[in-house]
Protein backbone atom coordinates (compact mmCIF):
# COMPACT_ATOMS: atom_id res chain seq x y z
CA UNK A 1 0.00 0.00 0.00
CA UNK A 2 1.23 3.61 -0.51
CA UNK A 3 2.27 5.91 2.05
CA UNK A 4 -0.78 8.12 1.89
CA UNK A 5 -3.02 5.12 0.80
CA UNK A 6 -3.52 6.27 -2.66
CA UNK A 7 -3.88 4.19 -5.31
CA UNK A 8 -0.72 4.15 -8.07
CA UNK A 9 1.61 2.55 -11.19
CA UNK A 10 2.47 -1.00 -11.09
CA UNK A 11 5.44 -0.21 -12.65
CA UNK A 12 8.67 1.76 -11.99
CA UNK A 13 8.63 3.45 -15.18
CA UNK A 14 4.71 4.69 -15.18
CA UNK A 15 3.81 7.65 -12.76
CA UNK A 16 0.74 7.52 -12.19
CA UNK A 17 0.40 9.57 -9.26
CA UNK A 18 2.97 10.90 -6.66
CA UNK A 19 2.84 7.77 -4.53
CA UNK A 20 4.95 6.01 -7.17
CA UNK A 21 7.90 8.07 -6.00
CA UNK A 22 9.70 8.25 -2.76
CA UNK A 23 10.68 11.31 -1.24
CA UNK A 24 14.28 10.42 -2.23
CA UNK A 25 13.26 9.51 -5.93
CA UNK A 26 11.58 12.72 -6.24
CA UNK A 27 14.65 15.03 -4.80
CA UNK A 28 16.52 12.47 -7.36
CA UNK A 29 14.66 13.55 -10.50
CA UNK A 30 14.90 17.34 -9.22
CA UNK A 31 18.74 16.97 -9.08
CA UNK A 32 18.66 15.39 -12.43
CA UNK A 33 16.32 17.96 -13.97
CA UNK A 34 18.68 20.78 -12.66
CA UNK A 35 21.58 19.18 -14.87
CA UNK A 36 19.56 19.00 -17.52
CA UNK A 37 18.68 22.82 -17.31
CA UNK A 38 21.17 23.53 -20.00
CA UNK A 39 20.14 21.45 -22.42
CA UNK A 40 16.52 22.74 -21.44
CA UNK A 41 17.76 26.20 -22.29
CA UNK A 42 18.62 24.91 -25.98
CA UNK A 43 22.36 25.60 -24.98
CA UNK A 44 23.62 22.02 -24.88
CA UNK A 45 22.40 18.89 -27.09
CA UNK A 46 22.11 15.99 -25.37
CA UNK A 47 20.37 13.23 -27.50
CA UNK A 48 20.53 11.68 -24.50
CA UNK A 49 16.87 9.64 -26.36
CA UNK A 50 17.92 9.38 -29.74
CA UNK A 51 15.99 7.16 -31.34
CA UNK A 52 13.13 6.42 -29.33
CA UNK A 53 9.99 7.79 -29.61
CA UNK A 54 7.27 9.47 -26.68
CA UNK A 55 3.41 8.91 -27.68
CA UNK A 56 1.67 12.50 -26.75
CA UNK A 57 -1.77 11.45 -26.30
CA UNK A 58 -4.16 14.59 -25.00
CA UNK A 59 -7.55 13.34 -25.11
CA UNK A 60 -8.28 16.90 -23.39
CA UNK A 61 -6.83 20.69 -24.29
CA UNK A 62 -3.62 21.07 -23.61
CA UNK A 63 -0.65 24.04 -23.99
CA UNK A 64 1.69 23.92 -21.58
CA UNK A 65 1.85 20.02 -21.11
CA UNK A 66 2.00 18.68 -24.51
CA UNK A 67 4.78 21.54 -25.66
CA UNK A 68 7.10 20.76 -22.89
CA UNK A 69 6.98 17.50 -23.11
CA UNK A 70 7.48 17.71 -26.69
CA UNK A 71 9.78 19.94 -26.51
CA UNK A 72 11.54 17.90 -23.98
CA UNK A 73 11.91 14.64 -25.96
CA UNK A 74 13.14 17.33 -28.94
CA UNK A 75 15.98 18.35 -27.06
CA UNK A 76 17.26 15.02 -25.45
CA UNK A 77 16.93 13.81 -29.82
CA UNK A 78 13.97 11.69 -29.47
CA UNK A 79 10.66 11.65 -31.72
CA UNK A 80 7.22 12.62 -30.72
CA UNK A 81 4.10 11.09 -32.35
CA UNK A 82 0.94 12.63 -31.26
CA UNK A 83 -2.82 11.59 -30.49
CA UNK A 84 -5.55 14.20 -30.37
CA UNK A 85 -9.07 12.85 -29.69
CA UNK A 86 -10.46 15.05 -32.40
CA UNK A 87 -9.51 13.78 -35.71
CA UNK A 88 -8.97 10.01 -34.55
CA UNK A 89 -10.57 7.36 -34.16
CA UNK A 90 -11.38 8.26 -30.71
CA UNK A 91 -14.25 10.29 -31.67
CA UNK A 92 -15.34 7.41 -33.76
CA UNK A 93 -15.79 5.41 -30.00
CA UNK A 94 -12.82 3.44 -29.94
CA UNK A 95 -12.40 2.46 -26.60
CA UNK A 96 -9.03 3.55 -24.46
CA UNK A 97 -8.08 -0.03 -24.90
CA UNK A 98 -7.97 -0.39 -28.08
CA UNK A 99 -6.51 2.72 -28.40
CA UNK A 100 -3.90 1.85 -26.71
CA UNK A 101 -3.00 -1.23 -28.13
CA UNK A 102 -1.90 1.19 -31.15
CA UNK A 103 -0.20 3.53 -28.78
CA UNK A 104 2.25 0.43 -27.69
CA UNK A 105 3.32 -0.40 -30.78
CA UNK A 106 4.07 3.03 -32.38
CA UNK A 107 6.11 4.20 -29.61
CA UNK A 108 8.65 3.10 -26.33
CA UNK A 109 6.64 5.73 -24.17
CA UNK A 110 3.25 7.59 -24.13
CA UNK A 111 2.18 11.02 -22.27
CA UNK A 112 -1.50 10.61 -21.16
CA UNK A 113 -4.26 13.23 -20.54
CA UNK A 114 -7.88 12.07 -20.48
CA UNK A 115 -11.05 13.69 -18.93
CA UNK A 116 -11.96 10.39 -17.34
CA UNK A 117 -10.11 9.94 -13.85
CA UNK A 118 -8.16 6.76 -13.62
CA UNK A 119 -7.72 6.92 -17.31
CA UNK A 120 -3.86 6.83 -16.82
CA UNK A 121 -3.99 3.87 -14.55
CA UNK A 122 -6.14 1.92 -16.86
CA UNK A 123 -3.57 2.63 -20.01
CA UNK A 124 -0.94 1.35 -17.64
CA UNK A 125 -2.57 -1.70 -17.37
CA UNK A 126 -3.52 -1.98 -20.73
CA UNK A 127 -0.52 -1.78 -22.46
CA UNK A 128 3.70 -2.24 -21.23
CA UNK A 129 5.40 1.12 -22.11
CA UNK A 130 5.77 3.43 -19.59
CA UNK A 131 3.02 5.71 -19.31
CA UNK A 132 3.28 9.22 -17.73
CA UNK A 133 -0.15 10.55 -16.45
CA UNK A 134 -0.09 14.22 -17.91
CA UNK A 135 -3.84 14.86 -16.10
CA UNK A 136 -7.02 12.73 -15.78
CA UNK A 137 -9.74 14.37 -15.08
CA UNK A 138 -9.56 16.12 -11.73
CA UNK A 139 -7.40 13.16 -10.44
CA UNK A 140 -4.10 13.63 -10.69
CA UNK A 141 -1.30 15.32 -12.32
CA UNK A 142 2.13 14.23 -11.37
CA UNK A 143 4.49 15.67 -13.98
CA UNK A 144 2.96 19.01 -12.87
CA UNK A 145 3.47 18.39 -9.41
CA UNK A 146 7.54 17.45 -10.77
CA UNK A 147 7.43 20.91 -12.02
CA UNK A 148 5.95 22.59 -9.21
CA UNK A 149 8.53 21.20 -6.55
CA UNK A 150 11.32 21.81 -8.78
CA UNK A 151 10.01 25.36 -8.82
CA UNK A 152 9.77 25.63 -5.36
CA UNK A 153 13.12 24.30 -4.39
CA UNK A 154 14.71 26.74 -6.64
CA UNK A 155 13.36 29.38 -4.94
CA UNK A 156 13.47 28.01 -1.16
CA UNK A 157 16.89 25.90 -1.65
CA UNK A 158 14.88 23.26 -0.16
CA UNK A 159 11.41 21.72 0.07
CA UNK A 160 11.20 21.09 3.64
CA UNK A 161 8.85 22.57 6.24
CA UNK A 162 7.38 25.20 3.93
CA UNK A 163 4.08 27.36 4.34
CA UNK A 164 2.39 26.89 1.24
CA UNK A 165 -1.44 28.61 0.63
CA UNK A 166 -3.11 26.47 -2.53
CA UNK A 167 -5.78 28.53 -3.45
CA UNK A 168 -8.97 28.40 -5.76
CA UNK A 169 -10.84 25.23 -7.26
CA UNK A 170 -9.48 22.42 -4.88
CA UNK A 171 -12.05 20.03 -5.50
CA UNK A 172 -11.57 19.47 -9.44
CA UNK A 173 -7.96 20.88 -9.92
CA UNK A 174 -6.05 17.94 -10.05
CA UNK A 175 -2.79 19.56 -9.85
CA UNK A 176 -3.15 20.97 -6.10
CA UNK A 177 -4.60 16.79 -5.72
CA UNK A 178 -1.14 16.12 -6.62
CA UNK A 179 0.87 18.58 -5.44
CA UNK A 180 -0.56 18.45 -1.55
CA UNK A 181 0.14 14.71 -1.63
CA UNK A 182 3.58 15.40 -2.44
CA UNK A 183 4.21 18.45 -0.18
CA UNK A 184 2.64 17.39 3.09
CA UNK A 185 5.58 14.50 2.67
CA UNK A 186 7.99 17.07 2.88
CA UNK A 187 6.36 18.35 6.39
CA UNK A 188 4.67 21.22 4.81
CA UNK A 189 1.77 23.35 6.11
CA UNK A 190 -1.11 23.86 4.42
CA UNK A 191 -3.51 26.34 3.79
CA UNK A 192 -6.67 25.42 1.50
CA UNK A 193 -8.35 28.54 0.52
CA UNK A 194 -11.50 28.04 -1.56
CA UNK A 195 -15.02 28.63 -1.84
CA UNK A 196 -17.17 25.76 0.55
CA UNK A 197 -17.77 24.11 -2.79
CA UNK A 198 -14.78 23.84 -4.45
CA UNK A 199 -13.55 22.74 -1.14
CA UNK A 200 -10.63 19.77 -1.20
CA UNK A 201 -12.05 16.47 -1.53
CA UNK A 202 -12.43 15.12 1.59
CA UNK A 203 -10.80 11.63 1.39
CA UNK A 204 -7.79 14.04 0.38
CA UNK A 205 -7.65 16.17 3.41
CA UNK A 206 -7.95 13.19 5.22
CA UNK A 207 -5.19 11.65 3.79
CA UNK A 208 -3.28 14.61 4.61
CA UNK A 209 -4.32 14.79 7.79
CA UNK A 210 -3.59 10.78 8.46
CA UNK A 211 0.11 11.90 7.67
CA UNK A 212 0.77 14.43 10.48
CA UNK A 213 0.14 17.44 8.30
CA UNK A 214 -1.04 20.65 9.37
CA UNK A 215 -4.02 21.38 7.13
CA UNK A 216 -6.14 25.01 7.52
CA UNK A 217 -9.37 25.22 5.59
CA UNK A 218 -10.30 28.42 4.74
CA UNK A 219 -12.44 30.88 2.45
CA UNK A 220 -10.44 34.24 3.02
CA UNK A 221 -6.68 34.69 0.94
CA UNK A 222 -6.41 37.97 2.39
CA UNK A 223 -5.10 36.66 5.62
CA UNK A 224 -2.87 33.67 4.34
CA UNK A 225 -1.03 35.94 2.35
CA UNK A 226 1.67 37.23 4.97
CA UNK A 227 3.02 33.80 6.69
CA UNK A 228 3.34 32.22 2.94
CA UNK A 229 6.51 30.64 1.72
CA UNK A 230 4.38 30.19 -1.60
CA UNK A 231 0.59 30.65 -3.20
CA UNK A 232 0.07 28.51 -5.57
CA UNK A 233 -3.37 30.09 -7.71
CA UNK A 234 -5.44 28.12 -9.70
CA UNK A 235 -8.43 28.66 -11.91
CA UNK A 236 -11.58 28.00 -11.24
CA UNK A 237 -11.92 25.13 -13.99
CA UNK A 238 -15.53 25.46 -15.41
CA UNK A 239 -14.85 22.93 -17.82
CA UNK A 240 -14.68 20.60 -14.02
CA UNK A 241 -18.23 21.82 -13.57
CA UNK A 242 -21.31 19.06 -13.81
CA UNK A 243 -23.92 22.59 -13.50
CA UNK A 244 -23.34 25.60 -15.57
CA UNK A 245 -25.22 27.60 -12.38
CA UNK A 246 -22.82 26.47 -9.96
CA UNK A 247 -20.00 27.72 -11.83
CA UNK A 248 -21.25 31.28 -12.01
CA UNK A 249 -21.90 31.33 -8.24
CA UNK A 250 -17.74 31.28 -7.66
CA UNK A 251 -16.91 32.19 -11.21
CA UNK A 252 -13.66 35.07 -10.08
CA UNK A 253 -13.98 34.61 -6.64
CA UNK A 254 -9.97 35.32 -5.91
CA UNK A 255 -8.33 37.97 -7.79
CA UNK A 256 -4.60 38.73 -7.07
CA UNK A 257 -3.30 41.96 -7.35
CA UNK A 258 0.19 43.32 -7.22
CA UNK A 259 -1.09 45.50 -3.79
CA UNK A 260 -2.34 42.57 -2.24
CA UNK A 261 1.35 41.20 -1.43
CA UNK A 262 2.27 44.48 0.07
CA UNK A 263 2.31 41.87 3.13
CA UNK A 264 4.53 39.05 1.94
CA UNK A 265 7.64 37.92 2.91
CA UNK A 266 10.02 38.85 0.39
CA UNK A 267 10.81 35.55 -0.73
CA UNK A 268 7.05 34.07 -0.69
CA UNK A 269 6.78 32.76 -4.75
CA UNK A 270 3.23 32.88 -6.36
CA UNK A 271 3.05 30.22 -8.94
CA UNK A 272 0.14 28.99 -11.12
CA UNK A 273 -0.51 26.19 -13.22
CA UNK A 274 -1.65 28.31 -16.03
CA UNK A 275 -3.81 29.64 -18.02
CA UNK A 276 -4.90 32.55 -15.73
CA UNK A 277 -8.69 33.48 -16.36
CA UNK A 278 -8.64 36.73 -13.71
CA UNK A 279 -7.43 35.17 -10.59
CA UNK A 280 -3.52 36.98 -11.13
CA UNK A 281 -3.58 40.30 -12.00
CA UNK A 282 -1.13 41.34 -14.92
CA UNK A 283 0.11 44.20 -12.12
CA UNK A 284 1.71 40.72 -10.59
CA UNK A 285 3.58 39.64 -13.49
CA UNK A 286 6.39 42.43 -12.95
CA UNK A 287 6.88 41.91 -9.20
CA UNK A 288 9.46 39.76 -7.39
CA UNK A 289 7.14 37.23 -6.34
CA UNK A 290 5.92 36.36 -10.23
CA UNK A 291 7.01 32.96 -10.62
CA UNK A 292 4.53 30.99 -13.06
CA UNK A 293 6.22 31.89 -16.40
CA UNK A 294 9.23 30.34 -14.99
CA UNK A 295 7.28 27.26 -13.57
CA UNK A 296 5.99 26.62 -16.63
CA UNK A 297 9.24 26.67 -18.45
CA UNK A 298 10.76 24.32 -15.93
CA UNK A 299 8.58 21.81 -17.32
CA UNK A 300 10.95 21.19 -19.76
CA UNK A 301 13.80 20.15 -17.97
CA UNK A 302 11.66 18.30 -15.44
CA UNK A 303 9.97 16.20 -18.29
CA UNK A 304 13.22 15.42 -19.61
CA UNK A 305 14.08 14.25 -16.35
CA UNK A 306 10.94 12.27 -16.24
CA UNK A 307 11.39 10.69 -19.38
CA UNK A 308 14.76 9.71 -18.92
CA UNK A 309 13.99 8.00 -16.01
CA UNK A 310 11.17 6.40 -17.37
CA UNK A 311 13.32 4.56 -20.13
CA UNK A 312 15.98 3.77 -18.64
CA UNK A 313 18.24 6.19 -19.58
CA UNK A 314 20.92 7.83 -16.79
CA UNK A 315 21.77 10.76 -16.94
CA UNK A 316 25.48 11.88 -17.01
CA UNK A 317 26.16 13.96 -13.60
CA UNK A 318 28.17 16.45 -16.24
CA UNK A 319 25.85 16.82 -19.31
CA UNK A 320 26.65 17.60 -22.55
CA UNK A 321 30.90 16.84 -22.04
CA UNK B 1 -36.20 -18.94 21.21
CA UNK B 2 -33.26 -20.03 18.97
CA UNK B 3 -33.14 -18.97 15.22
CA UNK B 4 -33.16 -22.46 13.76
CA UNK B 5 -37.53 -22.86 14.96
CA UNK B 6 -38.00 -19.65 13.66
CA UNK B 7 -36.98 -21.24 10.26
CA UNK B 8 -37.11 -24.81 8.92
CA UNK B 9 -33.83 -26.61 8.59
CA UNK B 10 -32.55 -26.74 5.21
CA UNK B 11 -32.00 -30.13 2.97
CA UNK B 12 -29.24 -28.67 0.69
CA UNK B 13 -27.88 -25.30 0.08
CA UNK B 14 -25.99 -22.55 1.99
CA UNK B 15 -26.82 -20.75 5.60
CA UNK B 16 -24.74 -17.37 6.37
CA UNK B 17 -25.07 -16.79 10.12
CA UNK B 18 -24.06 -13.83 11.69
CA UNK B 19 -24.73 -11.31 9.17
CA UNK B 20 -25.04 -7.82 11.34
CA UNK B 21 -28.75 -7.14 11.78
CA UNK B 22 -30.74 -5.13 9.10
CA UNK B 23 -27.85 -5.82 6.81
CA UNK B 24 -29.60 -9.34 4.72
CA UNK B 25 -31.55 -7.83 2.12
CA UNK B 26 -28.07 -5.95 1.20
CA UNK B 27 -26.24 -9.47 1.56
CA UNK B 28 -29.09 -10.70 -1.00
CA UNK B 29 -28.14 -7.77 -3.12
CA UNK B 30 -24.20 -8.55 -3.31
CA UNK B 31 -24.84 -12.23 -3.79
CA UNK B 32 -27.01 -11.35 -6.22
CA UNK B 33 -29.66 -14.26 -5.37
CA UNK B 34 -32.54 -11.45 -5.27
CA UNK B 35 -33.58 -11.14 -8.50
CA UNK B 36 -33.87 -13.94 -11.57
CA UNK B 37 -33.57 -17.03 -9.80
CA UNK B 38 -36.20 -19.54 -8.58
CA UNK B 39 -34.20 -21.06 -5.45
CA UNK B 40 -36.44 -20.72 -2.07
CA UNK B 41 -34.68 -18.47 0.10
CA UNK B 42 -35.41 -17.90 4.00
CA UNK B 43 -34.16 -14.85 6.05
CA UNK B 44 -34.64 -13.81 9.41
CA UNK B 45 -34.09 -10.64 11.23
CA UNK B 46 -33.19 -8.96 13.92
CA UNK B 47 -32.80 -12.34 15.89
CA UNK B 48 -31.16 -12.30 19.52
CA UNK B 49 -27.19 -13.40 19.18
CA UNK B 50 -25.13 -14.10 21.68
CA UNK B 51 -22.00 -12.60 19.98
CA UNK B 52 -23.45 -9.40 18.42
CA UNK B 53 -26.82 -9.04 20.39
CA UNK B 54 -28.91 -9.13 16.91
CA UNK B 55 -28.34 -10.49 13.68
CA UNK B 56 -29.36 -11.66 10.74
CA UNK B 57 -29.53 -15.40 9.47
CA UNK B 58 -30.16 -15.92 5.56
CA UNK B 59 -31.02 -19.76 3.91
CA UNK B 60 -30.54 -20.34 -0.11
CA UNK B 61 -31.61 -23.55 -0.41
CA UNK B 62 -30.34 -26.23 -3.22
CA UNK B 63 -27.85 -23.66 -4.00
CA UNK B 64 -23.79 -23.94 -2.54
CA UNK B 65 -22.53 -20.40 -3.04
CA UNK B 66 -18.76 -20.35 -4.51
CA UNK B 67 -15.69 -18.71 -2.69
CA UNK B 68 -15.70 -15.91 -4.94
CA UNK B 69 -19.73 -14.68 -4.35
CA UNK B 70 -18.67 -15.29 -0.66
CA UNK B 71 -15.64 -13.33 -0.84
CA UNK B 72 -18.26 -10.50 -1.44
CA UNK B 73 -20.12 -10.71 1.63
CA UNK B 74 -16.31 -9.16 3.26
CA UNK B 75 -17.43 -5.78 2.18
CA UNK B 76 -21.02 -5.77 4.49
CA UNK B 77 -20.63 -8.83 6.43
CA UNK B 78 -17.23 -9.56 7.36
CA UNK B 79 -17.78 -11.64 10.46
CA UNK B 80 -20.71 -13.65 8.89
CA UNK B 81 -20.50 -17.51 8.65
CA UNK B 82 -20.76 -19.60 6.11
CA UNK B 83 -22.18 -23.49 6.54
CA UNK B 84 -22.63 -25.65 3.17
CA UNK B 85 -25.12 -27.81 4.25
CA UNK B 86 -26.09 -31.24 2.09
CA UNK B 87 -28.27 -34.10 3.55
CA UNK B 88 -29.74 -31.54 6.26
CA UNK B 89 -25.76 -31.49 8.07
CA UNK B 90 -23.33 -29.31 7.89
CA UNK B 91 -20.79 -30.67 5.02
CA UNK B 92 -18.71 -27.50 4.97
CA UNK B 93 -17.63 -24.46 7.00
CA UNK B 94 -16.32 -21.40 4.87
CA UNK B 95 -14.48 -18.44 5.62
CA UNK B 96 -14.83 -14.94 4.73
CA UNK B 97 -11.99 -12.93 3.26
CA UNK B 98 -11.67 -9.84 2.45
CA UNK B 99 -8.59 -10.03 0.52
CA UNK B 100 -6.08 -6.59 -0.71
CA UNK B 101 -8.18 -6.04 -4.11
CA UNK B 102 -11.57 -7.17 -5.68
CA UNK B 103 -11.66 -7.99 -8.76
CA UNK B 104 -14.96 -8.03 -10.69
CA UNK B 105 -17.02 -7.90 -7.71
CA UNK B 106 -18.32 -3.92 -8.35
CA UNK B 107 -18.15 -0.80 -10.90
CA UNK B 108 -16.73 1.75 -9.23
CA UNK B 109 -19.63 4.41 -8.93
CA UNK B 110 -17.62 8.07 -9.41
CA UNK B 111 -19.23 9.24 -11.94
CA UNK B 112 -16.13 10.29 -14.44
CA UNK B 113 -14.13 7.12 -13.71
CA UNK B 114 -12.96 5.71 -16.70
CA UNK B 115 -14.70 2.25 -16.35
CA UNK B 116 -17.92 4.11 -16.50
CA UNK B 117 -17.56 3.32 -20.33
CA UNK B 118 -19.20 -0.17 -20.36
CA UNK B 119 -17.17 -1.35 -23.40
CA UNK B 120 -13.82 -0.78 -21.75
CA UNK B 121 -12.96 -4.30 -21.15
CA UNK B 122 -10.39 -4.78 -18.20
CA UNK B 123 -11.75 -5.78 -15.11
CA UNK B 124 -12.99 -3.55 -12.48
CA UNK B 125 -11.14 -3.21 -9.63
CA UNK B 126 -10.91 -1.80 -5.85
CA UNK B 127 -8.46 -1.85 -3.73
CA UNK B 128 -8.73 -2.60 0.38
CA UNK B 129 -6.76 0.37 1.43
CA UNK B 130 -8.04 -0.51 5.44
CA UNK B 131 -10.28 -3.36 6.68
CA UNK B 132 -11.40 -1.28 9.86
CA UNK B 133 -12.95 1.06 8.87
CA UNK B 134 -13.52 -0.72 5.36
CA UNK B 135 -12.09 2.15 3.05
CA UNK B 136 -12.26 0.38 -0.72
CA UNK B 137 -11.07 3.12 -3.89
CA UNK B 138 -11.29 2.10 -7.40
CA UNK B 139 -8.05 0.94 -8.61
CA UNK B 140 -7.83 3.56 -11.49
CA UNK B 141 -9.38 6.52 -10.68
CA UNK B 142 -8.86 5.99 -6.74
CA UNK B 143 -12.50 7.44 -5.72
CA UNK B 144 -13.64 6.28 -2.07
CA UNK B 145 -16.37 3.83 -2.40
CA UNK B 146 -18.93 3.83 -0.05
CA UNK B 147 -21.12 0.60 0.49
CA UNK B 148 -24.19 1.81 -0.42
CA UNK B 149 -23.77 2.83 -4.03
CA UNK B 150 -21.16 -0.58 -4.23
CA UNK B 151 -24.21 -2.60 -3.40
CA UNK B 152 -26.41 -0.52 -6.31
CA UNK B 153 -23.03 -1.25 -8.75
CA UNK B 154 -22.63 -5.02 -8.46
CA UNK B 155 -21.28 -7.05 -11.59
Amino acid sequence: MSALGFVGGHGMSDLITMDDLSNDEILEILDTAERLLPVANGDVYAPLLQGKVLGNLFFENSTRTRMSFESAMKRLGGEVVNLSSVGSSVAKGETLYDTMQMVDGYSDIAVIRHPRQGAAQYSADAIGIPILNAGDGAGNHPTQTMLDLFTIRQAHGTLDGLNVVLVGDLRYGRTTHSLSHALARFGAKLTLVSPDSLRMPTEIVGDLQSHDTEVIESEDLSGSIADADVIYMTRIQKERFPDEDEYAKVAGIYKMTADNLAEAKGGMIVMHPLPRVDEIDPSVDSTKHARYFQQAFNGVPTRMALLCRSLGVDVPMEVGE
Amino acid sequence: MSEMRRVTAICNGTVVDHIPAGKALQVMQMLRVDVGRSNPISLVMNVPSGKAGRKDVLKIEDRELTQEELDRLALIAPNASVAIIRNFSVAEKRQIELGSELVNIARCSFWNCITQNSREPLPHKLRVISAEPLDLRCSYCGRSQSIDDLAKSIL
